[in-house]
């Protein structure tokens, strides 16, 4: 027996490995997309389009039973659009800090700890937020209630942050250090360097971080169901609010019927978000080609 | 993230798979660090793998205990089943969660061998359907500890959850705005509790908490709040309130003085033969044994 025989066996067999793997994954999307049409569309055509996305009132256990999930989509849409307003400034100054300014020893430390951040699961990051950011709500703002809108909002833009720490990072960083020097020998500051220069050569991969936040932002259901207090209200920033993914976890457990449907209907709807801001990303890496 | 950002890749490539095609990395990363092993360590992967693969498909057969009805008694059932088939490995005890109404229909037409209804049966089903009462479902109102309020009637709780009375003031208590808490729609105590209060589809919740545990939790960090929890799972952090001056105890629940409480019913069809299994499944769930998984499943054991 010669070894190349063998290696070769092992080469083609890897080979096989490799390729299933790839088709598992593949597999994955499509058994999802295909399930999740068949399974969402009934019921959208039962409820009615307009009146299940523009529907006000979810009451899906009444006797007369009502599935309008505006509420849902506009509180989803809020809450990411404001992690991302409280979450991005912090994250790219963060990224600038660790990136550009701060000294190596500090950097490292400082990227670690957004590392472990991100590994952090987000029930723990439910549970911080029920225990403390909820009362810090309720108190600062003197309301009856912390499981608000605004609650979750803050306890999302920590958990978008390392998405858009590391992401811009890379960005800052792979642009050309002449840029820089050019600018700091003309007799920029370090400063104007960083905003004037470096973040606008950056700014495809800043925007891409960002959204890949929002895509994290708004798949979040766990911690969010935890501080948000979970009633399908229309919503308000200091109101009890039902975000999309948290409609689906609450009542999937013993839903049957057209509740049931209805759910995964509405799980529909958010794979239709996710879809759509994996096209924005798409667009953005077509646009830099 | 962080594996990939050392490998130097592009940005936009990590973005656009790390949303889609994480599996895909993962596993590409996986298969690398096969190669690395030596090569025995993946004919042991391919083996455990086998064996996953064969351990699904045991299984003997046996008898079948079928259980259908209310969606409150998950817990108790589950509770009373695995550990009856655990002693039992021959006999199977399956349980499907339909409601109450269809769980009696079932047992009435012959479809299962035990109904299970959150609700005493009514006249016109007495007259061919037994209901045996295996446990009591006591549901506590509880109070943050700091609140003044420690006894309510069960109209004023009535009109608490409806958002008639929306200040503890009212009540003679603080001057605050009442939090009520409440579980998701399709919770068991949730039906419970608006079952006896009659306020079905009527309440104004401030939060929808998805666990008993969380409901506690909620009450004990926020004096204006109220809640209600299975009795068994109330804790110190939290007051639970008399209801019309009874307290929700055991022994108070078990002889139907305290209110806000409902039987759990095992429902058997009357001159109807029983299989062997299905009757000593029932004889074990209504048996003194049973009584401690009854606790263990957040309800109260009947009085014996």
């Amino acid at each position: 027996m010669n070894r190349k025989k063998i290696s070769n066996a092992i080469e083609k067999t890897m080979n096989i490995i490799f390729s299933l793997c790839g088709i598992a994954a593949v597999l994955g999307v499509l058994v999802i997309t295909v399930f999740l049409a068949a399974k969402g569309t009934p019921a959208v055509k039962e409820i009615g389009l307009a009146e299940f996305l523009f529907g006000r009132v979810w009451a899906s256990t009444s006797d007369n039973p009502s599935y309008g999930i505006l509420p849902f989509i506009l509180t989803s849409v809020y809450g990411t659009l404001g992690a991302i307003i409280i979450g991005v400034p912090i994250g790219i100054m963060c990224a600038i800090f660790i990136g550009k300014m701060a000294p190596p020893r500090i950097a490292n430390a400082v990227r670690a700890s957004v590392e472990l951040l991100s590994g952090i699961p987000s029930v723990v990051y439910g549970l911080v937020g029920m225990i403390i950011v909820v009362p810090f709500v309720r108190e600062v703002f003197n309301l009856p209630d912390g499981a608000n809108l605004f609650s979750a909002i803050i306890v999302l833009s920590v958990m978008i942050l390392p998405s858009v720490i590391s992401v811009s990072e890379t960005a800052l960083r792979a642009v050309p250090k002449e840029y820089e020097e050019a600018s700091l020998a003309l007799g920029a500051t370090k400063t104007e360097t960083v905003f004037r220069v470096v973040v606008p050569a950056a700014k495809s991969g800043i925007f891409t971080s960002v959204v890949l936040g929002v895509g994290r932002a708004i798949g979040e259901a766990m911690a969010v169901m935890m501080v948000a207090g979970n009633v399908a209200n229309m919503p308000k920033l200091f109101g009890s609010v039902r975000f999309l993914t948290t409609a689906v976890a609450s009542e999937m457990s013993y839903s049957s019927g057209l509740q049931r449907e209805a759910l995964f209907s509405i799980a529909l709807v958010l794979f239709i978000f996710i879809l759509i801001i994996n096209m924005v990303l798409n667009s953005i890496k077509g646009g830099k080609q | 993230m962080n594996v990939i950002k050392n490998k130097g890749e592009s940005l936009n490539k990590i973005a656009h798979r790390t949303i889609f095609f994480q599996p895909y990395i993962l596993c590409l990363y996986a298969t690398k660090g096969m190669v690395k092993m030596k090569k025995r360590g993946i004919i042991g992967v391919a083996a455990v793998l086998a064996l996953m693969l064969s351990a699904g498909c045991g299984g003997e057969e046996g008898a079948t205990v079928s259980t259908d009805g209310s969606t409150s008694m998950e817990k108790v059932i589950g509770y009373l089943s695995e550990s009856y088939m655990e002693e039992n490995p021959n006999v199977k005890v399956t349980y499907n969660p339909t409601g109450s109404g269809a769980g009696i229909q079932a047992v009435s037409e012959g479809r299962c061998d035990i109904g299970l209804s959150s609700r005493d049966l009514k006249t016109e089903e007495e007259k061919d359907l037994i209901g045996t009462v295996v446990a009591i479902d006591g549901i506590a109102v509880i109070v943050n500890p700091e609140n003044t309020v420690s006894d309510l009637s069960l109209e004023q709780l009535a009109k608490l959850y409806t958002g008639e009375i929306t200040n503890w003031s009212e009540l003679g208590g603080a001057d605050a705005t009442v939090v009520c808490i409440g579980r998701e729609a399709a919770s068991g105590t949730r039906d419970g509790f608006e079952a006896v209060t009659d306020t079905e589809d009527k309440c104004v919740y401030s939060q929808e908490l998805t666990s008993t545990g969380d409901v506690v939790q909620t009450v004990a960090s926020n004096p204006n709040a109220i809640g209600y929890a299975s009795a068994a799972s109330v804790k110190d952090t939290v007051k639970a309130l008399t209801i019309e001056g009874v307290a929700p105890e055991t022994d108070k629940i078990q002889s139907g003085d305290y209110p806000v409480q409902r039987n759990f019913v095992l429902v058997t069809k009357k001159n109807t033969e029983f299989s062997k299994a299905a009757q000593d499944f029932f004889d074990f769930a209504t048996s003194e044994a049973a009584d401690e998984l009854i606790v263990g499943a957040g309800a109260v054991p009947v009085k014996r």
